[in-house]
């Protein structure tokens, strides 16, 4: 075939190729650039890379195809013998190492500032638990349970009826978000009760895992205020893709207001937990703390999920010895999905949650748990 | 010749007996192929019902714990059930030929460890119907979540041992008979590559499939002997487990991964009618490979909370792998260069391979970069990854082998314009499955959730789609392999006008016995030329 004839193959597949590529990136998302220097940086990395790929790919399928094209047997050529080439197998194996080295070299600097967790201005601690979070403001004294919000809830059970359109933020909502500064370093402990679980927000542009039984660190500091949707990460048993995190950074007043406004919170419910609560008090707030913490497994009618997990109306536990009863609660049950409770939820719930499943369902025992004796127990 | 017998060679026995007691390196290698092809309709079943779940948001048909299961099972099938046996039915038909040995080196072994296969996946997948249900804690079985699993647990366990013990059984057959079998003047470096690629991938198995036994007998004892192995809570350590098992899992990868090289490397010589370009580089690059497995595991894991210094040795040891791995991608595409190639189905499945499994190493790329992998860990980019190297990577190449050596399996053609349609059907349908999924990983759509955001539902719809007509045209491929070992037209012994290699000496199909005497050979007889 004639030179120039062989040119204009090679443009023309060229031109398919990228054609092509373009169309992939029309088409498709990307990586969001996210709301702190490091996402950032994980963003241009991650374009760097993926363009150094493109063009690989463009030189090396224009090649194929161009082969495919011109050296067919159907166009009557005859096959070249040829089988190696010293000069090209060097080639080929130089240039990638020196493409190679030239990305490890933004790579690894990035990486570098990600792990420097020192002189944070505040500090947050992340537990992971099935299938929520908890968060503690260490310098503050506050701390919460983040779960899945009401809306979604309902309309995610199996055959709900409810169109996922029709919620806001479906499955990225929560009742109790994350609330934080914005340009502050804010140092992050990460740990989980029952089973590893990974705390991600895109818009930070890391995830982590959290690990029953140690403590992994990372750091952030976002630049605007906003709310900031994620998800759980790590398959965490049934409803890993039900606890959701949402992160609203909010300006450096408005977060000393939010904190003010938690601190007077925390020490309404402080004097809550010292007074004699009555059956009906309980039973209301029971059901409640039922509801969120203990149907999923349990089921809203006590009746459990054999067999993983037991049913509780009219069951040995629930309607046996109190003592018994608080102490699998608190505790939980090793080997089980019974997790103890004592560090997640406060002394009101846990009482009222023991109160209401030792009188729902025809269980009729007429115990009361009080509050002040759940504390008793786990602050003693 | 004839001299040389010393005893009657009877031809095949006949009936059920002729499988069950089978001693023959091609029977059991038919079995091993059927079983395969069974489970990667089984697996493929429960993908379609993945799919099913995913088509739009809301959950409209399973429960979170059974779409839990079969996302679990999904993995274990097709890895120990339908990807690695094809490798190992490969290995038993056309080992012997390819290296003109008469049979497997170890042939009542090799017996054994086939028919330990369908009780091992009988076991597994009854679990499906016991009282505490499928595995559900993903085919990796992290702790603690797997330890959560039911009294079926068990059984999920002793599974995992047989395929493990079935697996190393197989590997020492391929050793034994490579290391001892070959005709006279096959050395090491004549030997066909998909010998080659083999002979590595069975060292890999023999070392790794212990280290899973070990991990997963942990895992049975802390779940039903009290002990504490990845329990934190008794001085245990959850991350212990996943150092284990990724030592296990990366090198498991290329066991999945480095058989389908040397496919390929012996179809597109052959439809290039030109001999394979750098072939010592590709052996030594199958080998490079194959060490480096060793010492990456570790990338599956970065958000952990590993050391500074740890997650930087991982991430630039997992990025020299791409130079093993592109001079194959730059030899195969060389081997084309200039050669007279025609486009048999067999062809266009290995072409297909070079080009998809490429994006996949290009993925696998971005994946090393840690501070990148912060964010594409856990998500549907990873799928997209893995079911690159894995579906159109080494599936592609196991239909490639198929449609190449049926031929000589059956004395038939397989019907071409079928053949054709299959893969243009499968090509173009596989990536409208995978392809949308990097678009979602890196929108923020994490793996191994039931429902999801209603921002990620129009590329899981596309997904969806590409995933029912891709499973469907499968079904097509079931038909052909039918249809060819009942009839078709004639092969001759040389089926293909470009294939070089002992296995086209013999008549199509392979009589029961074949080279009772070894063969001679002479360096046109090579797939790579000789001359080495
Ligand atoms: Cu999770
Ligand atoms: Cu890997």
């Amino acid at each position: 075939m004639k030179r120039e004839n062989y040119f204009i193959v090679v443009l023309a597949v060229m031109a398919g190729v990228i054609a092509a590529v373009w169309g992939m990136f029309a088409i498709g998302d990307n990586m969001p650039r996210g709301v702190t220097e490091f996402s950032r940086q994980v963003y241009d990395l991650h374009m760097v890379i993926l363009w150094i790929c493109v063009v690989i790919g463009v030189l090396v399928f224009t090649a194929m195809f161009v082969s495919i094209a011109l050296h067919r047997k159907s166009r009557g050529v005859e096959a070249a013998q040829f089988s190696h080439s010293t000069k090209a197998e060097v080639l080929w194996t130089i240039i990638p190492i020196l493409i190679l080295v030239a990305m490890a070299v933004p790579a690894t600097k990035t990486l570098i500032k990600m792990e420097e967790t020192g002189d944070a201005e505040m500090n947050i601690k992340i537990t992971g638990y099935q299938w929520r979070w908890k968060y503690d403001y260490l310098e503050d004294d506050i701390s919460f349970l983040s779960s899945l919000d009401a809306g979604s809830d309902a309309a995610r059970q199996l055959q709900s009826g409810i169109e996922p359109v029709d919620v806001d933020n479906y499955l990225l909502e929560v009742d109790n978000p994350l609330v934080v500064p914005v340009g502050t370093k804010i140092r992050f402990l990460l740990t989980a009760g029952d089973v590893i679980h990974s705390w991600w927000v895109p818009a930070l542009g890391w995830k982590r895992d959290t690990i029953p039984g140690s403590v992994n660190e990372a750091w952030t500091r976002i630049d605007e205020p906003g709310t900031y949707r994620g998800q759980c990460a790590e398959l965490c048993g049934k409803d890993h893709g039900f606890m959701p995190i949402v992160v609203e950074a909010v300006s450096k007043e408005d977060y000393a207001a939010w904190i003010n406004e938690q601190q007077q919170l925390a020490a309404v419910a402080k004097t809550d937990e010292e007074r004699l609560w009555t059956l009906n008090e309980l039973m209301s707030h029971g059901e409640n703390v039922y509801a969120t913490q203990c149907a999923t497994c349990h089921q809203g009618d006590g009746q459990g999920l054999t067999p993983a997990f037991p049913a509780l109306a009219g069951s040995q536990v629930a309607t046996g010895p109190v003592a018994d009863h608080i102490k699998v609660v608190l505790q939980g049950r090793n080997g089980t999905a019974m997790r103890g409770f004592s560090d997640m939820l406060s002394a009101q719930d846990i009482a009222a949650a023991l109160t209401y499943t030792r009188n729902a369902w025809g269980n009729q025992t007429g115990d009361v748990v009080q509050p002040s004796t759940i504390a008793q127990l786990t602050n003693g | 010749m004839s001299t040389a017998h010393t005893h009657e060679h009877h031809e095949a026995p006949k009936g059920l007996g002729r499988w069950v007691f089978s001693t023959n390196h091609k029977d059991i290698g038919t079995l091993y192929l059927l079983f395969s092809l069974l489970m990667f309709i089984v697996g493929g079943a429960m993908a379609m019902v993945i799919r099913l779940e995913l088509f739009q948001p809301g959950l409209q048909f399973v429960h979170p714990e059974f779409f839990n299961q079969m996302t679990t099972m999904h993995a274990l099938v097709m890895i120990f059930g339908a990807v690695m046996p094809a490798f190992v039915g490969l290995a038993n038909w056309m080992i012997p030929l390819m290296i003109g040995a008469p049979d497997m080196a170890l042939p009542r072994m090799n017996n054994w460890s086939f028919w330990i296969l369908p009780f091992a996946f009988a076991m597994l997948l009854s679990t499906l119907f016991m009282d505490g249900g499928g595995p559900a804690g993903g085919w990796t079985l992290y702790p603690p979540l797997s330890l959560q699993s039911g009294n079926s647990f068990a059984f999920v366990i002793f599974a995992i041992h047989l395929m493990g013990i079935s697996s190393i059984m197989g590997a020492i057959n391929v050793i034994a008979t490579i290391l001892n079998m070959r005709a006279p003047g096959m050395t090491l470096l004549r030997m066909p590559l998909f010998v080659w690629t083999w002979l590595i991938t069975a060292f890999l198995l023999i070392a790794v499939m212990p280290v899973l036994a070990g991990a997963v007998t942990m895992l049975l004892t802390d779940r039903f002997f009290d002990t504490s192995f990845f329990n934190a809570a008794g001085g245990g350590d959850p991350v212990m487990f996943q150092h284990i098992f990724w030592f296990f899992g990366h090198p498991e990868v290329y066991i999945m991964i480095l058989p389908a090289f040397g496919i390929v490397s012996e179809i597109i010589p052959a439809f290039a009618r030109k001999p394979l370009f750098g072939y010592a580089s590709m052996v030594y690059a199958s080998a490079s490979i194959a060490f480096l497995s060793f010492i990456v595991w570790a990338h599956h894991m970065f958000t952990v909370g590993m050391p500074l210094g740890g997650e930087l040795f991982f991430m630039y040891a997992t990025m020299v792998i791409a130079v093993p791995t592109g001079v194959k991608v730059f030899n195969w595409v060389s081997t084309m260069w200039r050669g007279a190639m025609t486009f048999e189905t067999p062809m266009l499945f290995a072409l297909g391979f070079v080009v998809l499994f490429t994006i996949g190493g290009f993925s696998g790329l971005m994946l090393a970069i840690v501070p990148a992998d912060f964010q594409y860990h856990d998500t549907y980019f990873v799928v997209a990854h893995f079911h690159y190297v894995l579906v159109t990577g080494a599936v592609f190449a196991i239909m490639a082998g198929a449609y190449y050596w049926l031929p000589k399996w059956t004395g038939h053609m397989y019907n071409e314009k079928l053949g054709k349609f299959h893969f243009w059907w499968s090509a173009i349908w596989v990536n409208v499955l995978f392809f949308p999924q990097h678009y979602l990983g890196l929108a923020g759509m994490p793996r191994r959730i039931p429902d999801y955001s209603v921002q990620f539902a129009d590329f899981n719809m596309i997904s969806s789609i590409g995933g029912f007509a891709f499973g469907v045209g499968q079904l097509l491929f079931v038909y052909i392999v039918i249809k060819t070992i009942r009839g078709g037209e004639k092969a001759e012994a040389r089926s293909w006008e470009g294939a070089k290699g002992l296995e086209w000496t013999v008549p199509s199909p392979a009589p029961h016995h074949t080279f009772d005497t070894p063969p001679e050979l002479d360096d046109s007889q090579l797939a790579h030329g000789g001359g080495h």
